[in-house]
């Protein structure tokens, strides 16, 4: 059992029971809806970008399971202030972090977002840490359709 | 336990189980440093030795096509192939062999039923009837169906116990309802249903009647003559035998009159560039080459079901279904969903602020394969108000020390969450 503990850490447990910037925000401009089919979890990410492209505000609604939830909080706290091309370069290093190829980077310079590099070894997984994401760019994209994780 | 093994006894000693038990391969390993302790096998069971020698020796001594040949391999393969027709025909009880046709799967054959038959008998404003607990296998294929004719799906509801409410189907089966199709064992929380009753309305009102026997199969006798419906469906790797084979099997009159669903080689007697005539009945519904091997596979499976025998099964499943309610009812933070009156072999579960996909891979970590997900079932999954469950499933080879460890992993599940 001391594996799971690995990808279950506290930081994603405590997120998972009580997600932050959870619940729907009057201010935004931008949404779009994720949905993973294999177990059901659906995320709605809101963003409120301001006209020189910087994520301001940042929110999200939804269900899902302990590593879709955490992952949508977490990265709503880190992500608030940047610029979406840094949002971009994030998700880039976080994606490489949970399923890259070759050797697995730590999550040097992903701070917080760090927690989730247990993901790597529970393939079936990688789709749930990264559905909130997945749907957040496409809401930056500023295309209104649901997206999928197939 | 001095007993002397005869293969066809009924044993139900659990020394005998054990031997059963030693015969799948699959189950003897280890995943993440512990023993596998296999409760998915209503998504598909493992397969015995006979299953897997019986793949094998056809494709290392009788290889080669069926119907086609004049050689000696292709007589042989037609011989094996045609054989499990029979065997088939013999387990379900059905009188006639020639109604038995080789699908894919039961999707297939759900499938090939709306496409043929009902595609001619349901027009716009007919209704199909089919019940909240269907697989989405017997769903789509009539939705598809009835949007396309302009027809109504109609559903037969069910409780929160997950039984079908059946005390109104005299309004829910009238003069237009043309099918109904109806699973005969719920995948997603076990019930089994009174299909007879619903068989014997639909007929009274001359609809065609289809059972989905995906989840009975293995697990009980069938006797398609006493349950009286039209056609009946089921896959074998649900049954110990390999995946991408399924049986249809029809009523002889009906399949007689049906039109061919797919065309190609097999399913044809003459063809010129003007027009075909086409082979008869089972044939002319399997068209182009048949999964050979999954077939004979099949008939391994078959072997291997009444060598064990239903009373054997029968029993040994219950037991394992009431010691596995007994015990996840004692847990706290533990909800069963569902409480059919006549359950089979399938418990399904949710966990307080758990979400089942988390669960599923802590006890995978243990070794416990369970499934997590809407079991395809997903209109089910809103009836009782989840997006997801747990669920464990039973076959021959699980055992006592099987429940201990579900109950064990998911202590453990409940132990990393709070
Ligand atoms: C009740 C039921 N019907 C139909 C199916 C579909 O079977 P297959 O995927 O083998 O075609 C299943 C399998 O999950 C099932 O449980």
């Amino acid at each position: 059992m001391n594996d799971i503990r690995e990808l279950y850490q506290e930081m994603i447990l405590d997120h998972s029971r009580s997600p932050r910037n959870f619940g729907p925000k009057s201010k935004h401009n931008l949404s779009a809806k994720g949905h993973n089919p294999l177990c059901g979890d659906d995320v709605e990410m809101h963003v409120l970008r301001t006209a020189d492209g910087v994520v301001e505000e940042i929110c999200f609604e939804g269900s899902g399971c302990a590593i879709s939830t955490a992952s949508a909080s977490i990265l709503t706290g880190v992500l608030k202030g940047r610029s979406e091309e840094e949002v971009r370069e994030i998700f880039a290093s976080f994606r490489q972090m949970v399923a890259g190829q070759g050797d697995a980077p730590a999550g040097e310079g992903l701070g917080k977002l760090a927690v989730f590099s247990g993901v790597r070894q529970y393939p079936a997984r990688v789709k749930c840490a990264t559905l909130a994401w997945h749907t957040l760019i496409q809401a930056l994209s500023g295309v209104e359709e649901e997206v999928s994780t197939e | 336990m001095n007993r002397t093994p005869q293969a066809n006894e009924s044993c139900p000693s659990f020394s005998n189980l054990d031997q059963v038990r030693r015969r799948f391969p699959c189950l003897q390993q280890e995943i993440h440093g512990n023993p596998l302790v296999y409760l998915d096998s209503a998504a598909t069971t493992q397969k015995p030795t006979q299953v897997l020698q019986a793949v094998e020796s056809f494709y290392q001594e009788d290889c080669s096509n069926v119907h086609r040949g004049v050689h000696t391999l292709s007589e042989r393969a037609t011989i094996r192939y045609e054989a499990v027709r029979a065997k088939v025909a013999q387990f379900i009880h059905a009188p006639d062999p020639h109604g038995v046709i080789f699908t894919s799967g039961t999707t297939e054959a759900i499938n090939l039923v709306a496409r043929t038959i009902g595609r001619d008998r349901v027009s716009s404003g007919d209704q199909v009837l089919i019940s909240a607990m269907e697989h989405h296998a017997n769903i789509v294929p009539w939705q598809m169906l009835c949007e396309e004719q302009g027809a109504k799906l109609v559903i037969i509801p069910c409780t929160d116990d997950g039984d079908l409410i059946l005390d109104d189907l005299q309004s829910l089966i009238t003069d237009r309802t043309k099918v109904v199709s109806i699973g005969h064992v719920s995948n997603a929380v076990g019930t089994l249903h009174d299909i007879q009753k619903v068989i014997a309305f639909a007929r009274e009102k001359g609809a065609i009647t289809m059972i989905d026997s995906a989840q009975a199969i293995s697990h009980l006798p069938i006797d398609v003559e006493q349950l009286g419906c039209d056609f009946l469906a089921f896959s074998a790797h649900k049954m110990y035998g390999p995946t991408g084979t399924g049986v249809l099997w029809g009523r002889k009159e009906l399949l007689d009159q049906m039109s061919p669903w797919q065309g190609g080689g097999d399913m044809i007697r003459t063809v010129t560039f003007e027009n075909s005539t086409f082979a008869d009945v089972p044939w002319k519904f399997e068209a182009g080459t048949p999964h050979i091997a999954g077939v004979i596979g099949l008939g391994a499976a078959l072997d291997f079901i009444q060598e064990v025998g239903f009373e054997t099964i029968q029993s040994h499943e219950q037991q394992l279904l009431e010691e596995t309610v007994t015990r996840l009812d004692r847990l706290d933070g533990l909800t069963i969903i569902g409480r059919p009156k006549n359950r089979i072999s399938v418990v399904s579960f949710v966990l307080d602020r758990i979400h089942p996909h988390d669960a599923g891979t802590i006890m995978d970590q243990q070794g416990v394969a369970i499934r997590a997900g809407h079991h395809c079932a997903m209109p089910l999954m809103s009836r009782f108000g989840v997006a997801a469950t747990i669920r464990t499933s039973f076959a021959i080879y699980n055992t006592l020390d099987d429940i201990d460890a579900l109950v064990a992993a998911i202590e453990s599940v409940q132990e990393v969450f709070n």
